[in-house]
């Protein structure tokens, strides 16, 4: 799950809105906005589009690729959608913005880069079928979710890859309803976890041949927050026998609240209730004047998981308008593979 | 001991009160004009800063459509495209009576505005969902938002002085509604950092020009001329208040070289002393100088609204009325008023470093040799010829000042020279002893009022050329008002409607109705405005036209030709017979050239028809009513009361004469104060020149009173001697101001207002200046003879007592 | 009698008196030495002669006209009328050439005889001098141009107060002679103020003054 930007709502716009209205009002009532409803049944591929009645909602790929010599690399591709006000409309009034990140890791490098519009005017938004999610120059279009051309570019990279869908979508959570506390705030939450990928890295350091393994997250929703969780850490984890996790906690001054899927080879999914998975970091490193944790031990006993979590690189902060941490991870213990880990609120 | 020494030197002041004032009143004038004109300017340049500093603007490169507004679309494709671009639409909006600049921005892409950011980090940070949605905020500044009170259609206004004045900043989607130009973009800002491998502009967008942000019109860049003007005319304050600090200086040290003869007798070392007297003049500059900070402050602060108007008016700059201190004017302001006083004394220091021990001459010795006289003259005539020369060689505005520099410089150094062969050659016609004597001592006096006579000839030069030039441009400003303003009646209707409403009333009952319409369209050479006008005599017949060609109405008429005003023919030099593009679909040849005072801006004309093509729906809400002239004001009741309009909105042609030339008259009240201080200033140092002479008066006065002259009549001839050169200098000032007038008509003011302007001569304005001379000279002459009056005749025969 | 000194009192600002009661007489062609000790009054005496400055008490008849009864300007027109007057300095006006000087008091006086100046100039040795400035002679040059410019007016009386106290003694004896000379020569009455026996010894007539009074 991306919870990661439920906060975008007020801090998308402005770099100083952060301090000045801090978090508060938007873990609280929804004004106007849908509110999602357990039982809801999705429609495809119209919900593969926007949804602008809905408060943030976003098109969120990581990637874990390799060179031809096998070194590793990861990507990120992220399109929100954060909504002002519940309605559109053409031309510069329309409430709903539009926030790009797109990043590229390597074992030793991260290169960012953020792209910032409004809709209604055609700089960016998202067409359900064909399918398109744009901003600027950047997209990620194709038929239909099953094949999709990607690329994103910045002052220092470039990438355009092609994702193939290996297996079916999975839903988190009660069909695709997914809780976020114990208060009751959710989301909807689907994913396409089994892309295979190719392309190219245009880099600094030259062109780079890459394949590998995508992730694909689709979620939506209007008041996600419990007002005392201050941050979390999610994992999607991809281990080398096919079988998947995606994994959070949701860090509370009270009490965390942990939610997770596994997914099988086959798509078939379990959810998994908070409480079940547990989360010890082992190792900080110094980034962006934070500790943050790049190595962790990751339990599920109910399914004989107890890897450890080791970043490819502690440098993938995302110094964006809003600052997180997004990368690539590299997984061993019980299970081995490869998967992402995002972290906010450090 | 340097202790004792400098109280010695001081004690000299307590006996010479009114010598002190004058030396602190000439360093206090010299640093204060100079101060203000510093303070002015630099209030006016930090308002442009500024300006560009909270927009970004002038920053970054834009990307123009040479023929008009850029659509969304294009925006859209640029930004797919990869480029990082952001939109403005900025344009005047009316808002009851007053009219505004109004910025809109696209908040989302342009780079964080300081205004936008201050406002954020206030006690109230306004949702972001406000600014950006409708109604939307405007963002200005306090004194904007005053008189934005009370305007219920308006958006809510949050306050930031991170602002230009007069400047309203909103978002693009704001803007668009207010301006009423929906999709519209006025240009695009190339935002920093762009990504790897974009495709070439041209490819993308081929209508867009990319405009380098060093080669966009700057405020700063513009108004530069009119600054230099200002400077010039402080510096000129400065030098004439030196003259006094000259004078004055000379005749302290002429006073003390008994006490400084007695100090060296008493073993006190000339290096000593000459250290001590400078830590004294330094003491003397620091105070007269924050005196003249002082008096700086406050004529900046009186002078600079008016400015700022005329800055406003003439270039659309922004500059705020309001003066503040600001540390390093301090600082340059008394480095100005030390150096000045340095500079200043340096002569008679050294004259009195190296003064015998011994000397027997009294006062006498420091009057300064005319021997020089030839050699300034030459080096003047050098100086004119070098103006002459750069003008012919170089021309533009750098030559037009190097011409007023070298013809003031050059003519201020002759005068000495040309004064004296004037007064040997009416002493030579000169009949009777009085009179020769006279004339003689006239000459015999030229070493030391010299100086005082230059800084005479350039004020006065400056006076002349400057009112001439101010003249020249107020005549023919009125005769194009005549031309311009040729309808009896002017009108404002609240909108469309109403005017449409208005003139179907009217018509039946005067002769013409002429609609009033424009359009702000985007030219490379900045905004254009496009004016559309029906086929009538009050254009054929009036409109002031400076170039034209065959048929010029006639084509204009049948929308086959367009008429420009002359600041855009100069700026962009297009002439009758040269083209210009209005739109991309839309180029028409130039059919003739008007003069236009009224701004600084482009404007076009265009046939009526052509105006709605080019831009359907602009508003009727102007017009000239044509009646016959003596039914105007009961017309303009009449319309007020039927259609209940504000007295504003009914116009005769009478007062719209009276406000444009208020404007004017306020545009150039800066100009003439300055000239008076600067008067007032030479005036004040041929007093001190004088005052210091009177030392050296006396043995010359003593024989031809001796010989039978009473005092009442050697007062007289003071007074007369006084009057004579300083009209003397008046008669030689007439033909250096008119130069002058002719740099600054036909030179200067190409460049900085973008219209050149015939000159007239203004004999009563000489006629008055001289008197004002003669005034002054009367007043400064006055003191001393008032002196010799009073002076008891021992004083006078003490001259012929041996005083050893 | 061309001049009548009588009882003639003089203060000077603060209530210092320095005439106390001085009565001389001065026929036409007589020439009077004045001498007494510095501070003695003898200058202040040929300045009150002179019209140049106004006395307290008594009275000075100058060819008939009491002086006590002028205004300034008749006290003026005494000066360029009826006497010439040579100082110990500064008596020429130094914007004028020797020339224009020897000529200004006869020009003044409205009688100028350009022969008897002519004559005067190469009298005193001044011939090669007359398109000079006061300031480029020297000072016994300066004497014989003040008494030139005196002599061209053909004064009935020439007051002259140390006219030779500036000069070295070759210059003194030569302006003294040429002063002598052309008085005689002219007939015109001297009164002349000096402090040396020697010069006064040359003259007709010779009073002392002393605490205020003629010794």
């Amino acid at each position: 799950m991306n919870v990661r930007a439920w906060f975008l709502i007020a801090v998308l716009l402005l770099p100083n809105w952060a301090h000045a209205q801090g978090y508060a009002g938007l873990g609280g009532s929804a004004e106007g906005f849908a509110i999602p409803q357990r039982g809801y049944q999705f429609q495809f591929p119209a919900d593969h589009g926007p949804h602008p009645d809905y408060r943030i909602e976003w098109w969120y790929l990581t990637a874990n690729l390799q060179g031809e010599d096998g070194r590793d690399y990861g990507i990120q591709w992220t399109l929100f959608r954060s909504a002002l006000k519940p309605f559109q409309t053409d031309g510069w009034q329309n409430p709903q913005l539009w926030l790009g990140h797109a990043a590229v890791t390597t074992p030793d490098n991260h290169f960012l880069a953020e792209r910032l519009s409004r809709g209604g005017i055609g700089q960016a938004g998202v067409t359900a079928s064909p399918f398109e999610a744009w901003v600027d120059d950047w997209y990620m279009r194709g038929d239909d979710l099953n094949s999709l051309q990607l690329r994103a570019s910045g002052a220092e990279f470039t990438y355009d890859l092609s994702l193939t869908a290996q297996g079916p979508l999975v839903f988190h959570g009660a069909d695709g309803y997914s809780v976020k506390s114990a208060e009751g705030q959710a989301s909807h939450y689907y994913s396409q976890p089994f892309y295979s990928v190719e392309g190219t890295l245009h880099l600094p350091e030259g062109n780079v041949a890459v394949q590998g393994q995508g992730w694909l997250d689709r979620e939506w929703s209007s008041q996600p927050l419990a007002a005392d969780q201050i941050g979390w850490d999610w994992f999607s984890l991809s281990f080398d026998d096919g079988d998947k996790l995606m994994a959070f906690r949701l860090r509370g001054t009270q009490q965390d609240f942990t939610a997770a899927t596994w997914i099988g080879a086959d798509g078939t999914t379990t959810p998994l209730p908070d409480g079940s998975t547990r989360f010890t970091p082992l190792d900080t490193a110094r980034i962006a004047e934070r500790d943050i944790p790049v190595r962790w031990r990751v339990e599920l006993p109910e399914r004989g998981v107890d890897v450890e979590v080791t970043a490819l690189t502690p440098k993938a902060w995302m110094a964006t308008r809003f600052e997180y941490w997004e990368g690539p991870i590299m997984v061993s213990g019980s299970h081995t593979g490869r998967g992402y880990l995002e972290m906010t609120g450090y | 001991m340097t202790r004792v020494v400098l109280l010695a030197l001081l004690s000299h002041w307590r006996a010479h009160r009114l010598q002190l004032a004058t030396l602190l009143i000439g360093i206090a004038l010299a640093t204060g004009l100079w101060s203000a004109v510093q303070a002015i300017n630099a209030e006016a340049r930090a308002s442009y800063q500024r300006a560009n500093d909270q927009l970004l603007l002038g920053r970054f490169d834009t990307l123009r459509n040479p023929s008009g507004t850029i659509p969304i679309e294009q925006y859209a494709t640029l930004r797919r495209a990869g480029w990082q671009v952001a939109a403005v639409l900025e344009g005047s909006v009316r808002i009851g009576e007053n009219r505004f600049r109004l910025l809109g921005v696209d908040m989302v892409a342009y780079p964080a505005l300081p205004a936008v950011t201050q406002v954020e980090e206030g006690t109230a940070p306004p949702d972001p969902a406000d600014m950006l949605t409708a109604p939307g905020r405007l963002l200005t500044t306090p004194a904007v938002a005053d008189r934005l009170q009370n305007q219920p259609s308006l958006p809510p206004v949050l306050i930031s002085d991170a602002l230009p004045p007069g400047l309203i900043l909103t978002d693009i989607g704001v803007a668009e509604t207010l301006l009423d130009r929906q999709g519209q973009i006025s240009h695009l800002v190339v935002l920093p950092q762009q990504p790897k491998g974009l495709p070439a502009l041209p490819e993308i967008t081929p209508d867009l020009d990319r405009i380098p942000a060093a080669d966009q019109l700057d405020t700063a860049q513009l108004t530069d001329s009119f600054h230099l003007n200002l400077s010039a005319f402080g510096l000129l304050s400065f030098a004439v208040g030196l003259f006094i600090v000259h004078g004055t200086v000379g005749l302290a040290f002429a006073q003390r070289r008994a006490m400084i003869r007695t100090l060296r007798a008493l073993g006190v070392s000339m290096r000593r002393l000459v250290w001590t007297i400078l830590a004294e003049l330094t003491l003397l500059a620091l105070i007269g100088g924050v005196l003249g900070l002082l008096l700086g402050f406050f004529i900046a602060g009186a002078l600079l609204p008016d400015v700022a108007a005329t800055l406003r008016g003439l270039y659309g700059a922004p500059v705020s009325g309001q003066i503040s201190l600001q540390p390093q004017w301090a600082l340059a302001g008394l480095a100005m008023a030390l150096g000045g006083t340095l500079l200043a004394s340096g002569h008679a220091l050294y004259r009195l470093a190296h003064l015998p021990l011994l000397s027997g001459a009294g006062v006498q010795a420091w009057r300064s040799a005319a021997s020089g006289r030839r050699v300034i003259a030459m080096a003047g005539v050098a100086a004119i010829a070098l103006g002459i020369g750069a003008q012919l060689a170089i021309g533009g505005l750098i030559a037009g000042f190097i011409l007023v520099a070298g013809l003031l410089t050059g003519s201020a150094l002759l005068l000495p020279f040309l004064l004296s062969i004037l007064l040997r050659g009416f002493g030579a016609r000169a009949n009777g002893p009085v009179a020769q004597w006279v004339w003689s001592d006239m000459r015999a006096q030229l070493p030391g009022l010299s100086l005082a006579l230059m800084a005479l000839l350039l004020a006065l030069a400056a006076n002349i050329g400057v009112s001439t030039m101010v003249s020249s441009f107020r005549l023919t400003f009125t005769g194009w008002l005549d031309q311009r303003l040729a309808s009896e009646l002017y009108l404002t209707a609240a909108d469309d409607a109403q005017g449409q409403e208005i003139t179907q009333w009217l018509a039946p009952q005067v002769d013409m109705i002429l609609p009033i319409r424009n359009t702000e369209i985007a030219h490379e050479s900045g905004p254009l405005f496009l004016y559309g006008v029906l086929d009538h005599p009050t254009y054929r017949e009036n409109w002031p036209l400076i170039a034209t060609s065959d048929g010029a109405w006639d084509q204009v008429m049948q929308g086959r030709a367009v008429l420009i005003n002359e600041q855009l023919a100069r700026r962009q030099n297009l002439w009758p017979g040269d083209e210009l593009a209005l739109t991309s679909a839309t180029t028409l040849p130039i059919a003739a050239v008007y003069s236009d005072y009224g701004n600084p801006t482009g404007q076009a004309i265009v046939a009526m028809p052509l105006l709605d093509m080019i831009a359907p729906g602009v508003e009727t809400r102007q017009f000239g009513i044509r009646i016959p002239p003596e039914r105007a004001s009961a017309l303009a009741q009449e319309l007020r009361d039927r259609f209940d309009l504000p007295s504003g909105a009914v116009v005769q042609q009478a007062a719209i004469k009276a406000q444009s030339l208020a404007v004017f008259d306020k545009t150039f009240v800066v100009t003439s104060a300055l000239n008076v201080l600067t008067l007032g200033v030479a005036g004040f140092a041929i007093l001190t020149s004088l005052l210091t002479l009177w030392t050296q008066r006396l043995p010359q006065i003593a024989p031809v009173w001796a010989l039978g002259l009473t005092r009442n009549r050697l007062a007289w001839l003071e007074v007369l001697r006084s009057i004579l050169l300083a009209a003397l200098t008046a008669v030689l000032a007439l033909p250096l101001g008119l130069a002058l007038a002719w740099a600054l008509l036909a030179v200067i003011n190409v460049e900085a207002f973008g219209w050149r302007l015939p000159m007239y001569l203004f004999p009563v304005d000489w006629a008055y200046l001289l008197a004002l001379t003669i005034l002054a000279a009367f007043v400064a002459g006055g003191l001393p003879a008032l002196r010799l009056l009073r002076l008891p005749p021992a004083d006078l025969l003490r001259v012929f007592a041996n005083e050893r | 009698m061309l001049l009548k000194i009588d009882d003639v009192r003089k203060s000077y600002p603060g209530g210092r008196p320095v005439l106390q009661g001085v009565t001389l007489n001065l026929d036409r062609g007589q020439t009077l030495a004045l001498t007494g000790e510095s501070g003695s009054g003898k200058s202040t005496l040929l300045n009150l002669v002179g019209a140049l400055d106004g006395f307290d008490g008594g009275e000075i008849t100058l060819d008939g006209t009491a002086l006590s009864g002028l205004d300034d300007p008749g006290r003026a027109a005494l000066r360029r009328e009826s006497m010439a007057l040579v100082f110990q300095q500064f008596n020429l006006i130094p914007s004028l050439t020797v020339a224009q000087n020897l000529a200004f008091h006869a020009r003044l006086a409205n009688r100028l005889d350009a022969e008897w100046v002519d004559h005067l100039a190469t009298r005193l040795g001044l011939s090669e001098l007359l398109a000079r400035y006061p300031e480029t002679l020297s000072g016994g040059q300066q004497q014989r141009v003040a008494i030139g410019r005196a002599m061209a007016t053909r004064p009935k009386l020439l007051l002259a107060d140390e006219p030779t106290g500036n000069l070295d003694e070759t210059a003194s004896a030569t302006v003294l002679d040429l002063m002598l000379s052309l008085i005689a020569e002219t007939k015109a009455a001297l009164l002349l103020v000096t402090h040396s026996q020697d010069i006064a010894g040359r003259l007709d007539h010779h009073a002392h003054l002393s605490g205020g009074r003629v010794a």
